[in-house]
């Protein structure tokens, strides 16, 4: 007698913790096939609200970490990845990839994590600028993170839409609220287990599953969320979501990019996340005392 | 021994010679390189704020004049400025800043003519800054593959501008000098308070040979604004002005693949520790509200004075606001001159009167106000607490809010706990607390030991609602370039 | 005016102060535009706070006498214009320029206690400052022990002034700190708080043999704390740049600086000296080109 399988149970990730949307609803995404997937939690307003709080909560000590030791829990995101990749091919698959393609994608999000990873203490060394004023003066510009970041993933892909969207923000030290595809939501959330174990500290990356666009609208006009980034979204959404970042000028970036080329990673993801801080202080110049040379 | 020779040693009159301007009675739009007057031929008048007589007459443009204006613009982006060599370019930039130098003094007078700031500050400030403007990014125009490694680089087309009347020939610069440096070809509106000297820009612009259409001056109220912020064939809107403005704009061009820079708002924190060159930092207090009749963005608003020197800081502040001037903005003593326009004046006292009601106390010093134009006492208010209206709300007025705080962390909160985010001052002499404070505080510029430095190589502007984009620098270029 | 006696015997915390700053608010003073009738009454006005100087090893009798003619006649030619406040001498000097000066209301000033340099014991100090007051001296300019200084022995130095305070008598005491070796605006600041608890009347930037001597930036910050200590006691201290003023657009914009910062009840020669010998002829000439409209030359004006 074959042994009976024990299905997972999905759950949303907020703040660290695994739990089930306050709501107690559900949908069933279908495979490619017409078959339930899994029932998925349909996240409310309030579970909005609380990823909100969590990534606020976590964006002082995330952005105020040593860019290097980011780098290296980001690092550690990529190895924790590699060690479940037969379970994204898996999940990939039965959300209707092949397995060449599968293999591929969780490959490519292995590759983009360590890609990000490497670039956490590089970024603004690239960026940022002395800027030669010409009063006695000491000024520099670099870069600071945004803060809260609402991540509305890529709809067409499970992993690499996420994975590319999520990890140049948290690279750049702002936290993080990710809806997830709502039609391929699997990998979602099994990427939430392996932040989870990934010195990721809870609240830089919350993942919600439910309706994109209800969760996304709560999003947009949330006062709280400073950055809203979407991926190839439907322009009539779009531009809803676009209206009700106004209001508090929330910083929103559209990107209409393909995830699974190569080549589609760069500094600029980073950078669009991030505030320019100019900074200003007297040089005293002592007497006329010249310098040394 | 003594010899009685005066009591108080009043300064006499100073004032700043005019008779060297150019002004003419009547002024028509500047588009495709010609003067144009308004297809609806309507004029308003431009007053000086400081007598309230008339200046001149501007045109009003009309939606078929800002379209007029934008086909030119296109047709100068597509057939000369796009396909001229960038070191070209760059050439014309800084040949209008050097006719801009050439000019400075005849600027400085009537900027403060019309906008009512001291000459001193005109002269001084604002006129050298616009040219210096220019100068700098002159020279970025055939150097821009060196700003952005990596990144293909092209300009955007018609930028849509539109400036305040704080500052306005410093603004125009801002706008204009990093557009045509990146590129592109500018539709320009001035305030409607303020259009007599980006109108004399135009008249330098003209002089230069500068290609026509390549920047073009519309000026008028909101509609002309709107008609350049909704015109389908524009590329680019930036804007500088109030974040209520601002955020219309944002709303209109959702939808448009307009980009957008905003230039809004702010209350900022100016944050004075106990261990502070206190002199300096009441000098910092006093450039950091006072300046330009406070109508200035990132004035220092809210003054957050430690506790164990609030009372001398508080004194000494007072006493220095004793020896400022308030009165004819052409007076080269002059360090308070008029407020912009009778609406901001009204403005400004409703503050004053909300902060009355709201319990706080209210000092100005002594001094004398001329009977004619529009004047504002220095103004401190004393006792206010971090909920009062007048220290959340931008008052754009020579008006101070004083809280005290206690201990580092407190301030940081007090300080980022507000809808903008454009700068803050910090002075202490210790330099760990200065860059604890420096990356800790939510604003886009930073002044330690100092307040209210501009120079065209720093960037500048805000996060949360007092705008995104920088201008200034290199950073500001990017705003003016597609970059992919 | 009350002479005040007011030795404290507290060295006070000075509080910091940035250079760049200080140049910024000195900018702001020049660029305060001094025309008409203000100039007029603010060039008489400094010409009455001119302490004439010589401080040379050349010094003679002829020398003094003939300084202190000028003093009391700066141009006779033209109606109306004030003698200066003092004049000022080495030790030697003093009862020649007394004796000269008898008839009239131009003090007699000397440095004393070892100047310039200060480098000798305390007890000839106080030898040194006696002799002068005994000579007739109304003033004693005195130097700080700037090596001290440096070394951080704040209190030998105000313990030095405090003794030199004594040793006056009625004489009024000035405290030169000799900026130019102190280098730094702190130091300033540090030293003009030592003078002034220590009892000193009036603070003087330099001694005039060291470059840079009155910048305004120096000055500013003297007058800063002259300021402090006036709101903390009510007590008026006096104020005297010395070195490098040499012409009268800088006078007047030291005056400004005095006028803005400590109020018009420093505007006199009760409060505030200019230490200078070229600089009231400067003054002479604007005066007179403002009467006659004609630039002026040099040799219309007595060089004594």
């Amino acid at each position: 007698m074959s042994r009976l399988e024990v299905l997972k149970t999905y759950k949303i990730f907020i703040g660290g913790q695994f739990p089930r949307t306050e709501s107690g609803r559900y949908y069933t995404p279908l495979d490619s096939k017409g078959k339930a997937l899994a029932n998925i939690c349909l996240s409310s307003r309030k579970d909005v609200r609380n990823a909100v709080v969590a990534a606020r909560k976590a964006i002082g000590p995330w952005s105020e970490r040593a860019a290097f030791n980011r780098g290296q829990i980001l690092y550690r995101i990529a190895e924790m990845l590699e060690g479940r990749h037969a379970q994204f091919v898996d999940e990939l698959m039965r959300q209707g990839s092949s397995k060449v393609a599968a293999a591929n994608e969780v490959n490519l999000s292995i590759d983009r994590i360590v890609y990000y990873a490497g670039w956490c203490d590089k970024y603004n060394q690239v960026v940022s600028s002395v800027n030669p004023v010409s009063s006695s003066h000491f000024n520099f510009s670099s870069l600071e993170p945004m803060g809260v970041v609402g991540v509305v993933a890529e709809q067409s892909t499970s992993l690499i839409g996420l994975v590319s969207l999520i990890l140049p923000a948290i690279c750049g030290g702002n936290s993080t609220v990710v809806l997830a595809s709502e039609n391929l939501p699997l990998c979602a959330v099994t990427f939430g287990e392996v932040i989870h174990s990934s010195d990721v500290p809870a609240g830089v990356i919350n993942i919600l599953t439910g309706s994109t666009e209800e969760m996304a609208v709560i999003l947009a006009s949330h006062m709280d969320v400073n950055a809203l980034i979407t991926s190839n979204l439907e322009t009539k959404l779009s531009n809803k979501l676009a209206l009700l970042s106004v209001d508090n000028l929330k910083r929103k970036f559209d990107y209409e990019v393909n995830w699974v080329e190569k080549e589609k990673q760069a500094l600029h993801y980073i950078s669009d996340l991030q505030e320019i801080k100019t900074t200003w202080h007297p040089i005293e110049n002592v007497g006329g005392a010249s310098s040394s040379y | 021994m003594k010899k009685e020779l005066n009591d108080n040693w009043d300064y006499s009159s100073s004032l700043e010679a005019i008779n060297h301007i150019q002004l003419k009675k009547k002024y028509n739009l500047f588009i495709d390189g010609k003067w144009i007057a308004p297809s609806k031929n309507t004029y308003f008048k431009t007053i000086n704020p400081a007598n309230e007589e008339t200046l001149a007459e501007i045109a009003s443009a009309s939606k078929e004049d800002v379209d007029l204006a934008v086909k030119a613009a296109r047709k100068a982006y597509t057939n000369v400025w796009s396909k001229m060599p960038a070191s070209e370019r760059a050439k014309y930039i800084y040949r209008i800043a050097r006719l801009m130098q050439e000019r400075a003094r005849e600027f400085a007078v009537i900027e403060s003519l019309e906008s009512g700031k001291t000459i001193r500050e005109s002269r001084d400030v604002d006129i050298p800054l616009a040219c210096n403007h220019f100068f700098y990014y002159a020279g970025w125009a055939d150097k821009l593959d060196y700003a952005f490694p990596n990144r293909k680089i092209e300009s955007l087309g018609v930028a849509g501008q539109i400036i305040p009347w704080n500052f306005p020939l410093l603004m125009a610069a801002w706008k204009i000098a990093p557009a045509l440096a990146a590129g592109n070809t500018v539709v320009l509106k001035p305030a409607e308070t303020t259009s007599l000297t980006a109108l004399k820009l135009a008249e330098i612009i003209e002089e230069s040979g500068l290609p026509p259409g390549v920047v073009n001056i519309v000026t008028g109220f909101g509609e002309t604004g709107a008609a350049i912020v909704n015109h389908p064939d524009i590329n680019k809107i930036a804007f500088t002005g109030s974040t209520g403005v601002g955020k219309i704009i944002q709303k209109a061009l959702v939808g448009t693949s307009k980009k957008v820079t905003l230039e809004l708002g702010g209350k900022s924190a100016n944050i004075i520790f106990e261990d502070a060159p206190i002199d300096q930092a009441v000098e910092g207090i006093v450039n950091g509200i006072f300046f330009n009749q406070g109508h200035v963005c990132c004035a220092g608003s809210r003054l957050y004075v430690q506790e164990g020197i609030a009372e001398k800081v508080i004194k000494k502040l007072k006493q220095r606001m004793e020896s400022l001037y308030v009165g004819d903005p052409l007076d080269k003593n002059t360090d308070i001159g008029a407020i912009n326009s009778k609406e901001q004046l009204q403005t400004i006292e409703k503050y004053l009167k909300i902060g009355l009601d709201e319990g706080t106390e209210m000092y100005q010093p002594k001094c004398t106000i001329p009977k004619k134009g529009f004047y504002c006492a220095p103004t401190l208010f004393l006792n206010v607490a971090q909920s009062s209206i007048i220290a959340q709300e931008e008052i754009f007025g020579p008006v101070l809010t004083i809280q005290t705080f206690r201990t580092v962390d407190e301030v940081i909160q007090k300080a980022n706990n507000s809808h903008f985010g454009l700068a803050a001052g910090v002075w202490t002499d210790k330099g760990s607390r200065i860059f604890n404070l420096t990356s800790k505080l939510r604003a886009g510029v930073i002044w330690a030991n100092c307040y209210n430095k501009f120079d065209p190589t720093s960037p500048f502007g805000g996060y949360k609602e007092s705008g995104f984009g920088r201008e200034g620098g290199l950073h500001g270029l990017s705003a003016y370039l597609k970059l992919s | 005016m009350k002479i005040k006696s007011h030795t404290s015997n507290k060295i006070p915390v000075s509080p910091s102060i940035d250079k760049v700053g200080v140049e910024e608010r000195v900018a702001r003073f020049q660029s305060r535009s001094i025309k008409n009738e203000a100039k007029k009454q603010g060039l008489n006005l400094v010409l009455s706070m001119i302490d004439l100087t010589t401080l040379e090893g050349k010094d003679t009798e002829g020398k003094v006498k003939q300084m202190c003619y000028k003093a009391m006649h700066l141009h006779d030619h033209f109606e109306g214009i004030p003698q200066v406040a003092a004049v000022c001498v080495y030790p030697s000097m003093v009862a020649i320029a007394k004796n000269a000066l008898r008839n009239s209301s131009v003090k007699v000033a000397s440095v004393a206690t070892g100047f310039p340099s200060g480098q000798t014991s305390l007890a000839l100090k106080l030898k040194d400052t006696k002799f002068a007051v005994e000579q007739g001296a109304d003033e004693i300019d005195m130097v700080i022990s700037r090596g001290k200084f440096l070394t951080g022995e704040f209190a030998y130095v105000f313990d030095e002034i405090a003794a030199v305070k004594e040793a006056c008598g009625k004489a009024r005491l000035k405290v030169i700190l000799e900026t130019g070796e102190l280098v730094t605006l702190d130091n300033v600041r540090k030293a003009s708080d030592i003078a002034i608890y220590a009892g000193s009347d009036f603070i003087k930037t330099s001694t005039g043999k060291i470059q840079p001597a009155a910048t305004m930036q120096v000055t500013y910050t003297m007058l800063m704390a002259i300021r402090d200590y006036y709101d903390e006691t009510g007590i008026m201290v006096g104020m005297k740049p010395a070195g490098g003023i040499s012409t009268a657009k800088l006078a007047l914009h030291n005056l400004v600086m005095v006028k803005e910062i400590l109020g018009t009840k420093w505007l006199s020669n009760e409060w505030f000296r200019f230490g200078a010998s070229s600089l009231a002829n400067d003054v002479l000439m604007q005066l007179v080109k403002i009467e006659t409209g004609v630039y002026q030359s040099n040799d219309y004006f007595s060089i004594d």
